[in-house]
């Protein structure tokens, strides 16, 4: 039955993201990318981290998603300065071997993931990865790393202000 | 239930996809989404081992990554704005400082 | 009291450090006053030591302060400490109480050279170097010492830096200290490696149990260490260097002379007897090497004609007196005639000085004569002085050659009393032909100025070191036994149980099935004929008085004879010149070494350069293929990195 779900949202996030890589405007990809992060969000589920993927939907696919669009918007990109997936006309060799590395990625993970041969796995509770059972946890032992994370948070909201605002004086 | 295999496999698939768009798209922002996927991609393994071994560690960890994520796509979309004053393109062809 | 004793050597080394760098600021007046009261200040240091250690309980002869572990390398580990025993004693007395008498006669000498903090900076330091010489507790830090006063001693000896002489002077003192250096350290590491310490009490306790009696290991030990003693000491055939130290200025040729640099050479060989005990074959060396250079240098020193030369060659050949002391084991009369020649030879430097400063300069006896009138102070004191080192009743020098002279007899051979003999008689000759052509007969210089004595800072010093070199014989009159101070104060540490060597020696030697020798060196009782002592002492004596009454002969009463009777001899001629020396070292050992060395730079500059420059160039080649890698692209990097994550997890995986 997961198998069910899973295979067709497996095939389409995949799909998904050829489209980020090869769409030639960058709000195509932007839009590929959205779709992507919800199907991922469906994995989450599949994977009973409904916690998760409820922030995947929040955090990825609503407040990053729309920044990388207020982005593009911003800056008006046309699609002809960035023309798409071409190979570089005086490297096309270096092209080639690039998508051959990548296959031999591809491959080499595969190759481990399935050499790897895990058993069944452990059952797990009914309310495995809910807010509660994970707030509990976060709220807890890892109290510290998630005061951290708020302080990066801060950190990051400050640089972006300081790089991105124009000088007036 | 589906075997941890196949979520690794999709994670692993994922990010080479990932890793091809950094190396072959020029387009600044387009090569930041594409590291998102890597990130994602990331994310997906980190959740079904979280699943195998009954534990809700992973999921910090993911929840760590989506704000580091969040901290760095801010900061890179602000970097990605000052190149473009600066230049007016983001073209990343247009960009070899590292050369120094 | 005791525990002061770290502070000896380093207030000389502290007043150098503040006369070298702020001795522009502060004037001439204040750099005198810091140069000449931090060696007076460690001689007042010193005597409060002296008090410390009389007081010590009965039978403690030797007492260490470890200021720090200096070199800790696992299990090896020098220590920086000093030892005060009756021989650190004696010479830290010399050397900062005679220092400092030099010291504050170098302030009247050197008042109006230029760079007057630079010459105390250089003076302080040299000083110190051999206080540290003289009281470290193991060989590294003499070896400190005793590169120190080498290096001091080439700042000083070319201190007039502008003068070509002066620095060839300085380089040639350097480079022939360089080779007795060279064999000094060889000695100290032969000596680590076979006690695997260096400190003093190691390993001349160990010593008898160590060293096999007579073995070849005992003597290379003995003898790389009696090398660094030739060089440092100036004996043959490393004296070359000292003569011409005479370019610096005289307070500087006094204080090599008197207080420190060649007396360390004496006083490391009188500090390691244990060692030389052991090997009677190199303690044959240093007698030889001691007595001819004794004989050798004062033959030279009859025929120059430059006082401060006559005076170098003078102290060459009282080294050798000490060395010959050493060589038949009379430890405590080398030591004794050490004391006694570091008060008469300083008062005869600084004597000559004064007449120098008086005569502007005038180096040339031939220019001098009858300056008696004009130099009355230093005419004195000269004279005492003269007087002591030519062996007269009852001056300093008539004792402490005596008993060299006496020890040489009976615990040596025929052979070499008669070195000493004939070294007594010429040093009375040519040092009364330097007092005589100095200050008597007619006078030969300009008339036309006026030579003056100098001021009472350089006359007081005169005067000390004088009535020193007239009553420091009472340290030691050999004559009645008991009455000798300064052999039982020296006894603790030149006393060797000769059962422990012979026991162990004998042991090693049966067993490695070996001829056993007699010991004759170890059991030879020291004899006291007081009989032949006595007509001994009447036989220096007369000699001395023979050798006075020759020179007065040759140059006052007959003025005229020495160029007829000299005139074209072969001989007269050699000795004039040295003996040739410095010019066969050129021609054999000089001009081929910058030959040699010529090749080598040209060699070096094909292969050694050639090689560098090639490895260079390899690399330069390797980057160029290599650069266009660094594209400056971030992707191209990234590129990069995949390939090296790809290879990882193949080759992990």
């Amino acid at each position: 039955m997961e198998l069910f779900f899973f295979i067709p949202i497996a095939l389409l996030s995949v799909l998904l993201a050829f489209g980020v890589v090869f769409n030639k405007s960058p709000i195509g990809s932007a839009v590929s990318l959205i779709g992507m992060m919800l199907c991922l969000a469906g994995v989450f589920v599949i994977q009973s981290a409904h916690f998760l993927a409820i922030l995947q939907v929040l955090i990825y696919a609503g407040a990053i998603m729309v920044l990388f669009m207020f982005v593009i918007m911003l800056l008006n990109l046309k699609t002809a300065e960035d023309t798409v997936w071409k190979a570089r006309e005086h490297n096309t060799l270096l092209s080639v071997l690039t998508g051959f590395l990548v296959l031999g990625l591809v491959y080499k993970l595969v190759e481990i993931a399935t050499d790897a041969n895990f058993g069944p796995g452990m059952p797990v509770a009914e309310n495995f990865g809910t807010t509660e059972m994970v707030g509990a946890k976060l709220f807890t032992d890892y109290v510290l790393p998630f005061e951290v994370a708020s302080i990066l948070l801060l950190v990051a909201m400050i640089g972006a202000l300081v790089l991105a605002k124009t000088k007036t004086d | 239930m589906v075997e941890l295999e196949y979520y690794l496999i999709l994670s692993g698939i994922l990010f080479s996809i990932g890793v091809l768009g950094v190396l072959v798209r020029r387009n600044a922002i387009v090569v930041f989404m594409c590291v998102e996927i890597m990130l994602n991609a990331v994310n997906i393994s980190l959740i079904a081992f979280d699943r195998y071994n009954n534990q809700h560690d992973g999921q910090i960890f993911s929840f760590m990554v989506m704000c580091v994520a969040a901290a760095e796509v801010s900061v890179g979309l602000a970097i990605v704005i000052s190149m473009y004053r600066n230049k007016p393109t983001i073209n990343l062809d247009e960009f070899n400082l590292m050369k120094w | 009291m005791l525990q002061l004793a770290w502070l000896i050597p380093l207030i000389p080394i502290l007043g150098s450090i503040v006369c070298g760098v702020y001795g522009l600021k502060l004037g001439k007046d204040k750099v005198a006053k810091i140069a000449c009261g931090g060696p007076i200040l460690s001689f007042l240091i010193t005597l409060l030591v002296l008090l410390g250690f009389l007081l010590l309980p009965e039978g403690v002869h030797v007492w260490e302060q470890i200021l720090f572990n200096w070199i800790p390398v696992s299990d090896f580990v020098v220590q920086w400490g000093y030892q005060i025993d009756p021989l650190s004693l004696v010479m830290m007395l010399v050397v900062s109480g005679v220092g400092s008498v030099i010291h504050v006669y170098a302030v009247g000498y050197m008042y109006e050279e230029y760079s007057f903090y630079r010459f105390f900076c250089y003076f302080n330091l040299f000083l110190g170097a051999m206080l540290i010489l003289v009281m470290g507790n193991n060989f590294l830090l003499m070896f400190i010492g005793w590169e120190g006063v080498g290096c001091c001693s080439y700042f000083l000896i070319g201190y007039y830096f502008d003068k070509k002489s002066a620095c060839d002077a300085g380089t040639k003192a350097f480079v022939v200290n360089r080779i007795g250096d060279f064999a000094f350290i060889l000695g100290v590491l032969f000596i680590f490696n076979q006690f695997g310490s260096i400190d003093y009490t190691t390993v001349f306790s160990a010593a008898p149990t160590t060293l096999i009696y007579g073995s070849e290991t005992a003597t290379m030990i003995c003898i790389l260490l009696f090398i660094g003693a030739t060089g440092k000491s100036a004996q043959i055939p490393l004296y070359t260097w000292l003569p011409d130290a005479m370019e610096g200025p005289t307070p500087v040729s006094a204080l090599i002379h008197a207080a420190t640099m060649v007396t360390a050479g004496v006083y490391m060989v009188a500090r390691c007897n244990v060692l030389f005990a052991l090997s009677p074959l190199s303690m044959n060396i240093v007698a030889f090497v001691g007595g001819g250079t004794a004989v050798f240098a004062a033959t030279i020193g009859m025929a120059q004609n430059d006082i401060k030369r006559v005076l170098a060659y003078s102290t060459v050949s009282q080294i050798g007196y000490m060395f010959l002391a050493c060589g038949v084991g009379a430890y405590t009369a080398a030591i004794f005639h050490l004391i006694t020649h570091a008060f008469f030879k300083a008062c005869l430097f600084l004597g000559s000085g004064s007449v120098i400063h008086g005569m502007h300069h005038e180096q040339d006896m031939r220019k001098y004569g009858g300056l008696k009138d004009h130099f009355p102070i230093t005419h004195i004191t000269f004279l005492v002085s003269t007087l002591a080192i030519a062996g007269i009743f009852p001056l300093s020098g008539f004792f402490s050659k005596d008993e060299i002279l006496f020890h040489s007899l009976m615990d040596g051979n025929i052979i070499l009393w008669g070195m000493g003999v004939t070294g007594a008689f010429l040093t009375a000759f040519y040092m009364f032909r330097l007092v005589f052509m100095t200050f008597y007969g007619e006078a030969r210089y300009d008339l036309t100025f006026h030579p003056h004595e100098p001021s009472k800072i350089m006359t007081t010093p005169l005067v000390i070191l004088a009535f020193l070199a007239f009553f420091g014989g009472l340290l030691g009159i050999p004559l009645f036994h008991g009455w000798h101070v300064l052999h039982e104060w020296l006894e603790p540490v030149f006393h060797v149980n000769p059962q422990a060597i012979i026991d162990y020696s004998t042991q090693h030697m049966i067993a490695e099935g070996h001829h056993v020798p007699l010991f004759e060196s170890l059991t030879h009782e020291p004899s006291h004929n007081v009989g032949l002592e006595v007509s001994l002492m009447a036989v220096s004596l007369l000699i001395a008085i023979g050798g006075i009454t020759a020179a007065y002969f040759f140059y006052i009463k007959f003025p005229n004879l020495p160029d007829k009777v000299m005139e074209g001899q072969w001989g007269f001629e050699l000795v004039k010149n040295k003996y040739e020396v410095d010019e066969r070292i050129d021609e054999y050992i000089v001009q081929p070494t910058v030959e040699g060395s010529f090749y080598l730079w040209k060699g070096d500059a094909k292969v050694v350069d050639g090689a560098v420059n090639g490895a260079a160039q390899t690399i330069g080649w390797f980057s160029k293929l290599a650069s266009p890698y660094q594209s400056g692209f971030v992707r191209n990097y990234a590129l990069f990195m995949v390939v090296g994550f790809l290879a990882i997890l193949i080759m992990v995986y």
